[in-house]
């Protein structure tokens, strides 16, 4: 019980962050609006001009908005751990009862928070402009929304365990190593796009499966429950991977005395 | 002891911060870390609270061994110091609404209304961090500090760039919170004359080790000094 309080003071903490700043909710939702945008005219154009994407209307804007799911979600838990950093905060936490799996806990919740906040707009505004609901996926959506959502959970810690280790220096992390993953993740194309060599990559990663899932439902093949499978397992393992690399670099943080130094 | 320390090192590569420090302090009372920048002031209170680990040595606080056991005591204890800060574009109330959470304070609204008024905060409870002055920032840092009503309190620099009338205020809180409380207070401070009014006790500290510990009136007589501001020039000076 006391953790939970804990977990939801960290997350009221964000929620203050929020609702004291409406520029910073309209940006949540601005990038993912203006990827829908320009995505759905390029749809328009291809449902034309193209027979792939004309088997399925609102192939590429489904995949767009998933995208961005995962994108949200990795920011939802670096750009609030930066804020404790550009705060200098950690001193303070971590000399209260705050354990660290606590603070992890608190940005799960707050990146699922600003993911909704960032994506549903976009989603919602798709159906009038472009008259495409990615709501009809029915129960799938919210299987990819769910796998993507820790996915970027995954990377966020990674990236927030780097970025507490190597110094605010680190921060572009959060913008630029997502789009690493973006070419082998299969969002607009299969996966056997690529070449032989690199869809092993692409396969390794819980994204490709969920784009790989996306299609085949959007066009009509129904789920796949290999793919299902493969991302949640591998969700697992970065997820792991991520939690490991923050505690580790947690503990090194209080070896090196970082938790009294950081900030900008 | 509310706090025992034995042989507590700090080594950061080959730099040595803390060299093998030794102390108990009392329940109640109330100690200074006197010495020079560099001193190991700030690191021992660190490595006290848990923020930092210890190259070697153990530490006590509360009966609790801090090194494995930190969680069963740090609701009993808080920390203000001017090197680290609270959340920026929260407002005061807010960062204590989020911070009596962390605590698990009881009556957290009573707790705040009654810690604005003790830190002269009222005015300020729905103001931004951020657009506050240096010395407001402190009293926050301050009530912040004393929001879990702490058992074991540790201070660096507490009156630091407050105005000399806040700063006596200040001081005047917390001794009527110690005398109220019956808390350890732990302070570093390079104000001589903070350290003589709050302070029982002394541990002048250079290059990580305690080179003397008394009462500030034993220092200055032992020093054959007018006051603790000349021990410590004395102290720092001394090759």
């Amino acid at each position: 019980m006391a953790s939970l309080i804990r977990i939801y003071a960290m997350v009221l903490r964000h929620i203050y962050l929020l609702r004291g700043s409406w520029p910073r909710v309209l940006e949540l939702a601005y990038w993912p609006v203006m990827q829908m945008i320009l995505w759905g005219f390029i749809t328009q154009f291809f449902m034309d001009h193209s027979e792939w994407v004309a088997q399925a209307a609102g192939l590429l804007l489904a995949a767009v908005l998933l995208w961005d799911v995962l994108f949200r979600a990795q920011l939802g838990v670096t750009l609030p751990f930066f804020e404790e950093l550009y705060s200098r905060n950690l001193g303070h936490l971590f000399v209260s009862p705050l354990r660290p799996w606590e603070l992890i806990v608190s940005l799960l919740g707050i990146s699922t928070v600003r993911t909704l906040i960032g994506v549903v707009p976009a989603a919602l505004l798709a159906i009038p402009l472009y008259h495409y609901s990615v709501f009809t996926l029915g129960l799938p959506l919210i299987v990819f929304f769910t796998q993507l959502l820790v996915t970027g959970w995954a990377l966020g810690l990674m990236i927030s365990g780097l970025v507490l280790r190597f110094g605010l220096g680190a921060q572009s992390l959060a913008w630029v190593a997502i789009f690493a993953l973006a070419p082998v993740s299969g969002i607009y194309y299969p996966i056997e796009t690529l070449p032989n060599w690199l869809q092993p990559v692409a396969l390794a990663l819980p994204s490709a499966h969920v784009f790989e899932g996306m299609r085949a439902v959007m066009l009509g093949e129904g789920f796949h429950t290999g793919h299902f499978l493969a991302a949640l397992v591998l969700n697992l393992v970065y997820m792991i991977l991520g939690a490991a690399l923050f505690m580790s670099v947690f503990r090194l943080a209080r070896r090196r005395g970082l938790l009294l130094h950081s900030g900008e | 002891m509310a706090i025992q320390v034995a042989d507590l090192t700090k080594r950061f590569g080959k730099a040595v911060a803390v060299d093998g420090i030794s102390f108990s302090i009392a329940p109640g009372s109330a100690t200074a870390l006197l010495g020079p920048n560099g001193a190991g002031k700030t690191t021992t209170l660190a490595m006290l609270l848990g923020l930092m680990t210890p190259s070697s040595g153990n530490i006590r606080v509360l009966d609790t061994d801090m090194l494995r056991h930190r969680y069963q005591v740090l609701g009993r204890m808080n920390y203000a110091s001017p090197y680290i800060d609270l959340p920026q574009r929260l407002t005061v109330r807010e960062n204590l609404n989020v911070y009596g959470r962390l605590y698990g304070v009881r009556n957290l609204s009573r707790r705040i209304k009654r810690l604005a008024e003790d830190l002269d905060l009222e005015r300020f409870m729905e103001r931004a961090y951020r657009e506050m002055s240096a010395g407001q920032r402190t009293r926050v840092a301050l009530a912040k500090a004393l929001l879990n009503a702490p058992e074991v309190l540790l201070l660096d620099e507490p009156t630091a760039s407050l105005d000399p009338d806040t700063a006596d205020r200040i001081r005047g809180l917390l001794e009527a919170y110690r005398a109220r409380s019956g808390a350890t207070i732990l302070l570093a401070s390079h104000n001589m004359p903070e350290v003589e009014r709050l302070c029982d006790r002394v541990m002048m500290l250079r290059s990580g080790r305690i080179v003397d510990d008394g009462s500030p009136q034993g220092l200055t007589d032992r020093y054959g000094r007018r006051n603790l501001e000349e021990v410590f020039l004395d102290v720092a000076r001394r090759v």
